[in-house]
């Protein structure tokens, strides 16, 4: 089954921090506006079915994060069309979702509520996702207590708790110990066993290695190559090695 | 598409707001107590001693204004700034944006419901009792939080495009204290301006209350009348705006 379907995607943003002064409007409203716009991607097309994994990468401001995001459908693309089936759990910035001033478990109730558990299953989980995340006793306490490795581990193991068929992950995972990196994998092994998709972006090669066996290159918001991730890799690495 | 329980995401940013509004002070929700009780003494220093008015029972009467009205004015208030704030959540889960400032209305709700409390002790304290006309109460209110959340809808959208939204609200609502009937009387408005000033759901929503509790008596036909038209009218505009602008939210937050 097709998951995800990138049909020459472009997204535009424009400059100018969104124009919010008066003056901005008004020449919107003449029809003089509009500014200058940038591709954050443009003309991207890819199919992830399932079982299939791909890994994004790139220089910073490459895409990465806008494709996830269109992935994630919280945005929608300027020409092009996203088409998502299925469950999808996103990880894409540590904490989204979650407030400094309330406890461990009322943030995991809302992030798992955000992530699409209802409420019987929330219940259902609520001990195995603490497990998971090794927060312990922390748990009850208020999240601004929590170093940013802790928040990281609750924010992924609701993620990965709510049996999505896709799972995004951008690059949040390197605030996570080597133990919890290696219960993290364990558990992404699982997904791909199980025929679920996989899609993130990183620079950390090794992780990618584990996780994906796909690769596309994005440089200034187009595909640069698309393939098998060790060739993507060694072409990417031999270019920024190159430019240096 | 996001396919989960909507309900469900509702109660958790319901009481992620309320927690969050008290959760660090020592006083806690006792807050939404003292800060009408101050009000309302100062203003019965005023215009019942300083200035006396001549009002029966004025503390009581300025409940009634004072209630509805810090309901209204705070809830659109933070209802309005309820997407920006929340810009983490817009960019990055894709939950039904409405979700956000409709929370962001019942978490005020909560509030309001302790300062109900309150009101009805008042209207004990001061000997008025309980009538039948009490059944209206919930039709009030109900209308106004209906009003509220259409005004809420539009202006939070709005406010995303134009940060400015907020500082109107501000200061409107600053305007909109002296032209509801929270220190004086429906009575003191010149005759001619009568009809106009009673199309405002929030005056109109005072003047209900003080006749359902201190009059003792159904609020008119034709103010409920112009509660309902309003309190429709809003959710309906508000829905459109919402409904028009919220595909460009992440571009613009």
């Amino acid at each position: 089954m097709e998951r995800i379907v990138f049909d020459s995607v472009s997204k535009t943003f424009s400059l100018g921090g969104g124009r919010k002064l008066l003056r901005g409007h008004l020449q919107d409203l003449i029809g003089r506006g509009g500014g200058p716009s940038f591709y954050a991607l443009r003309n991207v097309s890819f199919t992830l079915r399932d079982g299939e994994s791909l890994a994004v990468i790139g220089s910073n401001g490459a895409g990465k994060s806008t494709l996830l995001n269109l992935a994630t459908q919280v945005c929608d693309p300027n020409a092009g069309q996203v088409k998502v089936n299925g469950r999808v759990s996103a990880v894409l910035e540590l904490g989204s979702g979650f407030h400094y001033d309330l406890t461990g478990a009322e943030n995991l109730r809302l992030n798992a509520s955000l992530s699409g558990l209802d409420r019987r299953k929330t219940a259902m989980l609520f001990d195995e996702i603490v497990e998971f995340s090794g927060v312990g006793e922390f748990i009850d306490q208020p999240l601004r207590t929590y170093s940013a490795g802790m928040t990281m581990r609750l924010a992924f193991s609701v993620a990965i708790h709510t049996d999505p068929d896709i799972l995004i992950v951008d690059e949040v995972m390197g605030v996570g110990d080597q133990a919890f990196h290696a219960k993290c994998f364990d558990r992404i092994l699982g997904f791909r066993k199980a025929g679920k998709t996989i899609l993130c972006a990183s620079h950390a090669a090794d992780m990618l290695r584990l996780m994906c066996e796909r690769a596309i290159w994005l440089d200034h918001g187009q595909v640069i190559l698309h393939g098998k991730l060790e060739e993507v890799l060694a072409a990417y690495q031999g270019r920024t090695v190159g430019q240096v | 598409m996001w396919s989960g329980d909507f309900g469900f995401v509702l109660e958790n940013l319901v009481f992620k707001d309320f927690k969050v509004r008290y959760r660090n002070m020592s006083l806690g929700v006792f807050w939404s107590l003292l800060n009408p009780l101050i009000t309302m003494s100062v203003l019965f220093l005023v215009f019942g001693i300083m200035l006396p008015n001549g009002v029966k029972g004025y503390p009581v009467f300025v409940l009634c204004g004072l209630i509805p009205f810090n309901f209204f004015s705070i809830a659109w208030a933070t209802g309005t700034n309820s997407l920006v704030d929340n810009a983490g959540l817009i960019k990055r889960v894709p939950i039904p944006r409405e979700v956000v400032p409709i929370a962001s209305v019942l978490a005020n709700c909560l509030h309001l419901l302790i300062q109900i409390g309150m009101l009805l002790t008042f209207v004990m304290l001061f000997g008025y009792g309980v009538n039948r006309h009490w059944m209206w109460l919930p039709v009030v209110w109900g209308l106004e939080i209906v009003f509220v959340l259409g005004l809420v809808l539009a202006c939070s959208a709005l406010d995303v495009y134009l940060r400015d939204m907020r500082y109107l609200v501000e200061s409107t609502n600053v305007l909109l204290f002296w032209l509801v009937p929270i220190v004086y009387g429906y009575e003191k408005i010149p005759a001619k301006y009568s009809e106009i000033y009673s199309w405002n759901p929030i005056a109109a929503m005072v003047m209900a209350l003080r006749r359902i509790l201190m009059d003792g008596a159904a609020p008119g036909a034709t103010l409920i009348g112009k509660l309902a038209l309003g309190s429709v009218a809003s959710l309906a505009m508000g829905w459109m705006v919402f409904r028009a602008l919220h595909r460009r939210f992440y571009d613009h937050l």
